[in-house]
């Protein structure tokens, strides 16, 4: 368990976090959004133990990172931001070299050992030394030494920066093996990677915690969340705008005239969708597309992060 | 007691990994080699002693000694894996300790393998091999005084060149101490007591009673006291501004 209580961090005058409480039961993945200078990283590195709060308290595993931080960081995995390493080092080397300070022997040595180099795919370059590695060798060896003892808490700063998109599929599906029973936190730019890999998501911005949601939940609260968007082959998108503005369900209908899509937004909670479908085959459109919108976690983390209301 | 272990072996190994280790190694032979047979007239006194090799050490550790430590804690800072490595399960003082061995180990094994010039003086005479033991233990000591000093001002900073610098102004401060360059900046305006007490820093007084064989205790525990403040400093240091 991760458990932070009122958490703080200043540098001089700026606050980089600020009063932070947060508690992260096993099982949770949990993703932290936010800007750039948001606080995460500051946030991470105190929950890793780098840097001291300035007021607050953090535990992990039940152990203070003030009062005793090798307990904590005993049973904890941190890949920090940029996954730096030992250039002068092979790969194998370097993951021997942490597997030792993990006090890792014998049969589980060895088997973590072709756990994580099979995992993360890093047979073809054990022999090479970290400064020659691609970014994408050189994350996939970061996260292998945060999982090389198997942790119960697992701490990853942009774990998927730099990856391509196979790589970045296969670091989710990694997360998602491990999810399981294990306290997952990471910190992304990605939206939606938080939608694939976490169940819970956290958005803070200059060092305040804004959000704290299912990924579902935070969905939800889009503008657009069960809105309903078409676009027409041909005829005049002005008269249908009309036509389902006059809907009694309908809030508002909204036309993006660069691609001539029409969104309608609904009053309240009931789904429009049956309402417009009933009404172009009425009225015979000739429709290009008609879909229902889940609901946008951009507009919500920018609606959030800006401080406008979703 | 086993992470220090396992920061020693990586740090030593990281000296060998790059041409450093080479480099200094012979940089060292040759240089303490031609100190001793040209500006010591090794040859010319006609002694059988080894005066003329200790008595460079200082002068040649000023320079050599900051080129080892620069990277101890500095190269970590820049390449952001100090980071990684404080956030394992050790503490800052295993850290501390593992490096500084690591590095103190290096210099000895360069001090070793001057023992040609050893043989040499057996060769062509018969030398007091004790006072030769306690001199060759004067210069490891006088090596891991200036590196523990290096250790800190490596945690001070992220730029291995100013760590260089900063290491070589401060060893060279302690070095003299105990001479006129250093105190008569200080007479005059501090109480003879802070004088005194500046002067018995000298890291060149307490080595040089060493270096004639004289094993004085108190030489020792100077150099033991003076590498345990500096390491622990260097761990104050690190706490303040990891981060920065």
């Amino acid at each position: 368990m991760i458990k932070t209580e009122n958490l703080t961090r200043r540098y001089g005058d700026l606050v980089a976090v600020d009063s932070l409480s947060i508690t992260v039961e096993p099982g949770e993945v949990l993703g932290f959004l936010g800007p750039n200078g948001a606080g995460k990283t500051t946030t991470m590195r105190m929950i890793a133990g780098f840097i001291a709060p300035s007021s607050g308290t953090v535990s992990v595993c039940g152990h203070s990172l003030t009062a005793n931080p090798v307990a904590a960081q005993a049973c904890m995995g941190y890949l920090p931001e940029g996954a730096p390493g030992y250039d002068e080092m092979t790969v194998q080397g370097f993951l021997r070299f942490i597997a030792d300070i993990r006090g890792l022997s014998g049969d589980f040595r060895r088997s973590r050992m072709g756990d994580v180099i099979e995992r993360l795919h890093l047979a073809p370059v054990l022999r090479q030394r970290l400064e020659t590695l691609s970014k994408g060798f050189r994350r996939r060896v970061g996260l292998a030494q945060a999982i090389i003892h198997d942790p119960q808490v697992l701490i990853l700063d942009e774990p998927t920066d730099g990856l391509d998109p196979n790589q970045k599929q296969e670091v989710r599906q990694l997360i998602q093996d491990m999810a399981a029973d294990k306290i997952i936190v990471i910190s992304t730019h990605i939206l939606e990677e938080v939608d694939a890999v976490c169940n819970r998501v956290m958005i803070i911005a200059r060092g305040r915690l804004l959000a704290d949601d299912t990924p579902d939940g935070l969905i939800a609260r889009s503008r657009y969340h069960n809105a309903v968007s078409l676009s027409l082959v041909t005829g005049s998108v002005d008269e249908i705008k009309n036509d389902i503005a006059a809907l009694p369900r309908v809030a508002s209908v909204e036309l993006d005239q660069a691609t001539g899509r029409v969104t309608a937004f609904p009053a309240g909670d009931q789904p429009l969708l049956p309402d417009i479908s009933r009404l172009a085959s009425d009225k015979n459109w000739n429709l290009k597309e008609l879909h229902l919108e889940s609901g946008r976690m951009e507009e919500v983390f920018r609606s959030i992060t800006t401080g406008h209301s979703a | 007691m086993s992470q220090i272990r396992i920061i020693f072996k990586r740090e030593l190994a990281a000296y060998f990994s790059t041409p450093l280790a080479f480099v200094f190694i012979v940089i060292f032979q040759l240089l303490s080699g031609a100190f001793t047979f040209y500006l010591g007239n090794f040859f010319a006194r006609g002694q059988a002693d080894l005066a003329s090799f200790f008595s460079f050490h200082p002068w040649l550790y000023l320079f050599l000694i900051p080129a080892i430590s620069m990277r101890l804690w500095a190269e970590e800072r820049s390449s952001g894996s100090i980071e990684l490595l404080l956030c394992l399960p050790l503490t800052l003082w295993q850290a501390t300790l593992g490096k500084f061995l690591a590095a103190w180990t290096f210099s000895a094994i360069a001090l070793a393998l001057t023992f040609p010039i050893w043989i040499t003086v057996n060769y062509l005479g018969q030398p007091d091999n004790g006072a030769i033991v306690t001199a060759y233990l004067g210069s490891l000591l006088l090596a891991g005084g200036f590196m523990a000093i290096g250790v800190c001002i490596s945690a001070a900073t992220r730029n291995q060149v100013i760590a260089f610098i900063i290491t070589i102004v401060v060893c060279f401060l302690f070095l003299l101490s105990g001479f006129g360059l250093v105190l008569d900046v200080l007479h005059g305006w501090l109480p003879q007591l802070i004088v005194d007490t500046v002067a018995s820093f000298s890291f060149l007084t307490h080595f040089q009673a060493l270096s004639k064989g004289v094993i004085d205790l108190r030489d020792i525990v100077f150099f033991a006291v003076l590498i345990a403040s500096w390491l622990y400093a260097s761990t104050i240091v690190l706490n303040l501004k990891k981060a920065d």
